[in-house]
C-alpha cells in the first residue's frame, strides 16, 4: 500500500529493559522475583489476581515487598548510562497503591537518587515516604539468593551510608525497577526515514525544538525521544502535530470529513427510561464500593428500565456498547455512577448524540472521586453512600430536558502572555499556521528568563537561539507584539474574548479581541536569605555565577576553589516542589568551569542528583573530571560563615559527610546556590482576570495532568513553559507547541457550540422588577422596557444561575439546575 | 459503627469549577473524609437558592454547606459574593425560627485544595455531630433519614 503524506509523526515508543537470566538479580530463577510491569499487571483489575496483590509463588498476599530502583539504568556494565526518568515515580505509584490494598504491608524501595522531578512529583513522593511502613534506602543492593522452603528472597544492603557492615534481610517480593530501552528493530525504521539516532537508539532531534527530527518534516514525540511520563508525552505529542499543521497549514481541512450523527430522538411525551451505568473503573470504584450491589439497587429505583456494570465505562468497548444499549432498550435518560462530571461528562454526552439522544439528557453520578477513593477504609458506608449518589443522579435524570446548543462565529486570533521562549514559540507556531497573534510582554524587550542563560547542558547557544526568535517574531506580520504591557480587563469566553491593555510608558489602552489565550507568564528566579546571600558578594545564584562566566569575570578565572549547594528555597516545607532544572544547571556551571580552569575544586553539596534522562551522562562527566558530590540531607543542611584570619574574611562551608559521618570544612572562593524556580508574584491576578486557577505553589493549574496536560478547565485558555512548572528550554518550546496545537483546534473552527445551559424566564409571571438585570455579570438578562418582562440573551448567558437565585418572584430557570431538579435530589436523599 | 452513635447527614452545595474541583483532587490524592456529605453540583454557589437550604433542613437533614470560589475568583466574577450575602440573610431567618448557625456553613475552597475540601467536611461533620440531630421540623413528619455515614 502506498500513501501520500505531507509529513510524518514518530511515536514508536521503547521496550521496557529484560534482566537477563543469567543477571544478578535472580530474575525468572527465583519465582518472586518480578519486574515492575509484572507487579503493574498484579496491581491491575484485569491482571493475573484479578486486582488482588499476590506474589507467583504460592498466591499469597506478600507482607514484605522491596523495590529495586535503576535496574538496566544508569548502568554501565549494561551500556545503558542514561536515567529512564520515570521509575522513581512509578515505583512510588506502585507502593501507595500497594498499600492502600494493604495497609499492613512493608513496602522498602532502594535507590540511587530519588528522581521526583515532575509537577507535584516531590509532594507524593513526601507522601509516599511519610506512610508508615515504608522505607526508601539509599543503598547498593545485592540479591542473594531464595529460601528453599518459602520461595523468600534475601536482600543485601548497607542501612546508612555510614554503615560499615552490610545487612541482610528478607523479603516476600522483589519487584525490579526496571528501564526504557529504544526498540530493537528501531534502527531499521531510522534507516528507512533517514533520520539519526543517538548512541541509545533513541530519536537525535534538534536540541532546542526537541520535536523536530534531522529530517524535515518528520517529528518526533514521546519516549522515542528520551524516556518521559505521560503528561510530558501527550504534551509532545500535541506539539509535534503542530509542527505538522505549520507545515501543512495551507492545506488544513481539506481531507477532512464532518463526523455525522444521527437525527436526535424527539423524546417529549415519553416518561422517563433511565439506564444506569456503574463503572468499576479497574479497582478505583470496584475496591472501595460494593458495585454490584449498586447494580441491584439502582435496578429498584423508579423508571430505571436497565442498569449494568462496566470495568471501564468511558473505554471504546464499553461506550461503544452503551450506544446499542440506549437503542435497544429505547432508554431516554442515561446516568452513569463513575468519576468526576468535569472530566468525562463529554465523553459520554458524546455516545448520547451517536445514539440518537440530547446530550443533555445525561446524569453522571460521581462515586469515584467524591466516594470509593475518599472512604476507602469503609466499603459498607461507601456502598450506601454511592446508591445515595445514584438515588440522587436519577431523580434529577427523571426531571432534566433536551437543550439547544447555540453556535457561534470564532473569532480567529489568538492573544499570547509573555514574551519569553514559550510565549515566542506558541505565537511563532500559530502565526505560521495562519492565525492571527497578539503577544504581550510586560517589560520592555522579548525573550524572558532565557535572556540571562547561555547556554544549555548539552551546549547549544542560547542566545543566538533566542535572537533568532526574537527576529522572527518581529518579522512576522500575522505577529502583533506589545511591550511594557498589562492586561486590565477581560471578557468574553472561547471564541470570543475582548481584552484590554495598556502599552507602553504612555499606558496607551488597546482592545484585543481574539479567540483563545495561552498564558505563558513564566516563573522567576528566587532570592534566598540563607547562606549569606545577598550579604557577602561572593555569595551568588547559579544564574548569577553563569553571568559572570560569561563576561569573564576575573573572579572566575581567579577562583581555585567553588562550593554549589543545591535545591535552596526548594524541596522543602514551604516550597515543596522541585525545580527540576538546577541539577542540570549546576552540572553545566561546573563542567565549564573546569573547562576554563581545570584545576579548580568544586564541590557540589546535593540532596539527590535530578539529572533525569540523557543529562545523567553529563553528571557522570562531572564525576568524572572530578567535581565532589556530597550529598546532604535536609535536617542537616550545610553551613556558611565568615571566618577571620589572618585580617582575611574566609568564606567557609561545613557539611556532614555521608559516608564517613564527619564534619567536613570547605574554605571556599565562591559560594553559588542553586536557587528554585518560583511563580510570579502577579499570577494571582492574571487567575483572577481569565478566572482559571493555580496550584497550591501558584503555578497555573491544568485541567487533567496526563489527559490534558496544557487546557484548563475553561475552554479556549491554555497554559505552557515555567507558568506550568519547572522546566528546561527545549521542554518549554515542545509544550509551547502544544499549547498551540491545542489552541489551533480552537481557531480552526467557524464555530463553537456554547454550553447549552442557560437560563430563561416565564414572561407570564415576571413582575420586570429587574433584579436579574443588576446581578447578572454578564449583561444577559434585561428587562424589555416596552413589556415590562425579563429577557435573556442566550448567547450572552454564561448560565451560572445568579439570576434565578435572585429573582424574587422565582420566575428564571436555570436549564440543567432547574429548582425542581435540585429539590429532586435533595428529596430523593431522604427516600 | 456503633448503632446509637449519632451519624449527622450533610448536604453540601458546591460550585463546578472551584469547589468540586477541590472534591474531585481530594479524591485523586485519596484524602480519606467522613462519608457523612452528600454533594450537589452547581454552576456557581450563587445558584445556591435560599429555598434550597430550607429545604435541606426541612427534610430533616443535619446541615447544610454551601462553598464556591475564593473571593475574586468566581468563574461568573460576582457570584460567590452574593451567595455569601444571600447565604448570611437566609441563616439569620432560620436562627430566628430555631435552627442552630451551626449547621449552615460556608467555605471558599479553590480547585488546588483537596486538602481543605477534607479538612472542611471534617470541621462541618464534626461541628454538627456535637449539636446533635436537627429535630426543629421533626413534627412535619419529614425527618425519615437511612443512611447516614460512617
Ligand atoms: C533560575 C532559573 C534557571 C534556569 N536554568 C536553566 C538552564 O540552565 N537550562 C535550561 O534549559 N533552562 C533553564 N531554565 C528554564 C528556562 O529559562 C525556561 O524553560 C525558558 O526560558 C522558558 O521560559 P518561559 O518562556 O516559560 O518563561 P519566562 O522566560 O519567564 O518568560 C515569561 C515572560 O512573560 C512575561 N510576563 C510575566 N507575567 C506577565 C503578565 N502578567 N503579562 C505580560 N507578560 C508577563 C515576563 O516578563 C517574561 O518575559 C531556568 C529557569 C530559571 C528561573
Ligand atoms: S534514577 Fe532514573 S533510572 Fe533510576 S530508578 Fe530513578 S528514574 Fe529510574
Ligand atoms: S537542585 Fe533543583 S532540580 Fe535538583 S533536586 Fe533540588 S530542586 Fe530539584
Ligand atoms: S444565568 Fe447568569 S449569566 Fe445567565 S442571565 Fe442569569 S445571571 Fe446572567
Ligand atoms: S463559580 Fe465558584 S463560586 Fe462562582
Amino acid at each position: 500500500m502506498e500513501i501520500e503524506v505531507g509529513s510524518i509523526i514518530l511515536a514508536p515508543g521503547y521496550e521496557i529493559f529484560q534482566p537477563q537470566i543469567q543477571s544478578e538479580y535472580g530474575y525468572k530463577r527465583f519465582s518472586n522475583v518480578v519486574t515492575s510491569l509484572e507487579f503493574e499487571r498484579i496491581l491491575s483489575a484485569s491482571g493475573p489476581y484479578r486486582g488482588e496483590v499476590k506474589r507467583p509463588s504460592d498466591r499469597k498476599t506478600p507482607k514484605r515487598i522491596a523495590w529495586i530502583q535503576c535496574i538496566g539504568s544508569r548502568d554501565t556494565a549494561v551500556g545503558n548510562t542514561y536515567c529512564s526518568s520515570v521509575c522513581c515515580m512509578y515505583a512510588t505509584k506502585q507502593v501507595i497503591l500497594a498499600k492502600d490494598h494493604d495497609s499492613e504491608l512493608e513496602a522498602t524501595i532502594f535507590h540511587n537518587d530519588i528522581r521526583a522531578f515532575g509537577k507535584g512529583f516531590e509532594r507524593y513522593y513526601e507522601r509516599a515516604k511519610n506512610t508508615p511502613g515504608v522505607r526508601y534506602i539509599w543503598s547498593k543492593v545485592s540479591i542473594l539468593r531464595e529460601l528453599p522452603g518459602t520461595k523468600n528472597v534475601v536482600i543485601r544492603f548497607r542501612r546508612n551510608s555510614t554503615d560499615t557492615e552490610l545487612s541482610e534481610e528478607e523479603f516476600d517480593l522483589v519487584v525490579l525497577s526496571v528501564g526504557l530501552t529504544s526498540s530493537a528493530n528501531i534502527r531499521e525504521l531510522a534507516d528507512k526515514l533517514s533520520i539519526e539516532l543517538n548512541q541509545y537508539g533513541f530519536c537525535n532531534s534538534y536540541p532546542l525544538s526537541p520535536i523536530e527530527t534531522s529530517r524535515a518534516g518528520i517529528y518526533v514525540s514521546g519516549v522515542f525521544h528520551a524516556p518521559k511520563d505521560i503528561p510530558d508525552s501527550v504534551t509532545m505529542a500535541s506539539g509535534a502535530a503542530s509542527l505538522s499543521a505549520q507545515l501543512l497549514s495551507e492545506r488544513r481541512g481539506t481531507l477532512v470529513t464532518e463526523k455525522e450523527y444521527p437525527p436526535e430522538r424527539d423524546v417529549t411525551g415519553e416518561s422517563p427510561r433511565v439506564g444506569v451505568f456503574v463503572c468499576r473503573c479497574g479497582t478505583n470504584i470496584a475496591r472501595g464500593v460494593d458495585v454490584p450491589r449498586v447494580i441491584r439497587y439502582a435496578r429498584s429505583l423508579d423508571n430505571v428500565v436497565h442498569a449494568e456494570e462496566n470495568i471501564f465505562s468511558c473505554s471504546i468497548d464499553a461506550t461503544t456498547q452503551l450506544c446499542e444499549t440506549i437503542k435497544e432498550k429505547g432508554l431516554n435518560r442515561v446516568v452513569v455512577a463513575a468519576c468526576t462530571p468535569r472530566t468525562h461528562e463529554p465523553v459520554f454526552q458524546e455516545t448520547l448524540r451517536e445514539a440518537g439522544l440530547n446530550p443533555y439528557l445525561f446524569e453522571m453520578a460521581n462515586i469515584r472521586e467524591q466516594c470509593s477513593l475518599v472512604h476507602a477504609k469503609d466499603k459498607m458506608a461507601a456502598t450506601r453512600k454511592a446508591q445515595d449518589i445514584v438515588r440522587m443522579a436519577v431523580a434529577k435524570a427523571r426531571l432534566i430536558k433536551p437543550l439547544k446548543q447555540l453556535s457561534m462565529g470564532v473569532n480567529r486570533s489568538a492573544l499570547v502572555i509573555g514574551g519569553g521562549v514559550s510565549g515566542m514559540v506558541s505565537t511563532l507556531s500559530l502565526a505560521e499556521q495562519g492565525f492571527e497573534t497578539h503577544l504581550v510582554e510586560r517589560s520592555e524587550a522579548l525573550g524572558g528568563i532565557a535572556r540571562r542563560i547561555h547556554h544549555t547542558l548539552e551546549g547549544e547557544d542560547i542566545q543566538t537561539y533566542l535572537q533568532d526568535l526574537i527576529t522572527r517574531v518581529y518579522k512576522n506580520p500575522a505577529i502583533q507584539v506589545y511591550t511594557e504591557a498589562s492586561i486590565t480587563e477581560v471578557a468574553g469566553y472561547v471564541g470570543n474574548f475582548t481584552t484590554k491593555v495598556t502599552v507602553g510608558a504612555e499606558k496607551i489602552v488597546k482592545e484585543i479581541a481574539h479567540g483563545v489565550t495561552i498564558i505563558a507568564a513564566g516563573a522567576e528566579e528566587f532570592k534566598p536569605t540563607e547562606y549569606l546571600y545577598g550579604k557577602d558578594s561572593r555569595v551568588l545564584t547559579l544564574l548569577e555565577l553563569e553571568a559572570e562566566m560569561t563576561s569573564g569575570s576575573e573572579r572566575i578565572t581567579q577562583c581555585n576553589t567553588l562550593v554549589i549547594i543545591q535545591c535552596v528555597g526548594s524541596r522543602d516545607s514551604e516550597r515543596p516542589y522541585c525545580s527540576r532544572v538546577c541539577c542540570g544547571q549546576a552540572i553545566k556551571n561546573a563542567l565549564k568551569l573546569k573547562e576554563i580552569n581545570p584545576e579548580i575544586e568544586i564541590y557540589l553539596l546535593y540532596r539527590d542528583m535530578r539529572t533525569y534522562a540523557f543529562k545523567e551522562d553529563y553528571y557522570q562527566k562531572a564525576a568524572e573530571q572530578e567535581v565532589k558530590f556530597i550529598r546532604y540531607d535536609i535536617d542537616d543542611k550545610p553551613e556558611v560563615e565568615v571566618i577571620q584570619e589572618k585580617g582575611q574574611a574566609i568564606l567557609r562551608v561545613s557539611v556532614t559527610e555521608p559516608i564517613l559521618g564527619q564534619r567536613l570544612v570547605i574554605d571556599t572562593d565562591m559560594l553559588a546556590l542553586g536557587v528554585a524556580i518560583v511563580p510570579p508574584t502577579d499570577n494571582k491576578e492574571l487567575s483572577q482576570l481569565f478566572k482559571v486557577p493555580l496550584n497550591e505553589d501558584g503555578f497555573f493549574l491544568e485541567a487533567h495532568m496526563k489527559l490534558r496536560p496544557v487546557d484548563f478547565a475553561t475552554d479556549g485558555i491554555f497554559m505552557c513553559g515555567l507558568a506550568h512548572s519547572p522546566k528546561f528550554i527545549d521542554e518549554s518550546s515542545a509544550q509551547a507547541q502544544a499549547a498551540a496545537s491545542r489552541a489551533a483546534t480552537t481557531l480552526a473552527k467557524d464555530f463553537v457550540t456554547a454550553e447549552g445551559i442557560v437560563c430563561s424566564v416565564n414572561e407570564n409571571i415576571c413582575s420586570g422588577c429587574g433584579v436579574c438585570e443588576l446581578v447578572c455579570p454578564y449583561k444577559a438578562i434585561q428587562v424589555d422596557k416596552e413589556r415590562k418582562v425579563a429577557k435573556v440573551n442566550e448567547a450572552l448567558c454564561k448560565g451560572c444561575g445568579s439570576c434565578g437565585a435572585a429573582c424574587p418572584s422565582g420566575v428564571i430557570s436555570m436549564n440543567h439546575f432547574k429548582d425542581e431538579q435540585i429539590l429532586a435530589q435533595i428529596e430523593a436523599l431522604m427516600a | 459503627m456503633s448503632p446509637d452513635k449519632f451519624e449527622p447527614l450533610i448536604v453540601g452545595f458546591l460550585c463546578n469549577w472551584c469547589s468540586y474541583a477541590g472534591a474531585d483532587l481530594a479524591g485523586t490524592a485519596r484524602i480519606q473524609y467522613p462519608s457523612n456529605i452528600r454533594i450537589i453540583r452547581v454552576m456557581c454557589s450563587g445558584r445556591v437558592d435560599p429555598l434550597f437550604i430550607t429545604k435541606v433542613l426541612r427534610t430533616g437533614f443535619d446541615g447544610v454547606l454551601v462553598s464556591g470560589c475564593h473571593p475574586g475568583e468566581c468563574h461568573y466574577q460576582t457570584g460567590n459574593y452574593r451567595a455569601r450575602r444571600r447565604l448570611a440573610i437566609t441563616k439569620k431567618f432560620l436562627e430566628y425560627i430555631g435552627i442552630e448557625p451551626q449547621r449552615i456553613q460556608a467555605s471558599w475552597i479553590s480547585a488546588s485544595e483537596g486538602a481543605k475540601f477534607a479538612e472542611v467536611v471534617n470541621e462541618v461533620t464534626q461541628g454538627v455531630r456535637e449539636i446533635g440531630p436537627n429535630k426543629l421540623f421533626a413534627e412535619e413528619g419529614n425527618g425519615i433519614k437511612t443512611t447516614g455515614g460512617s
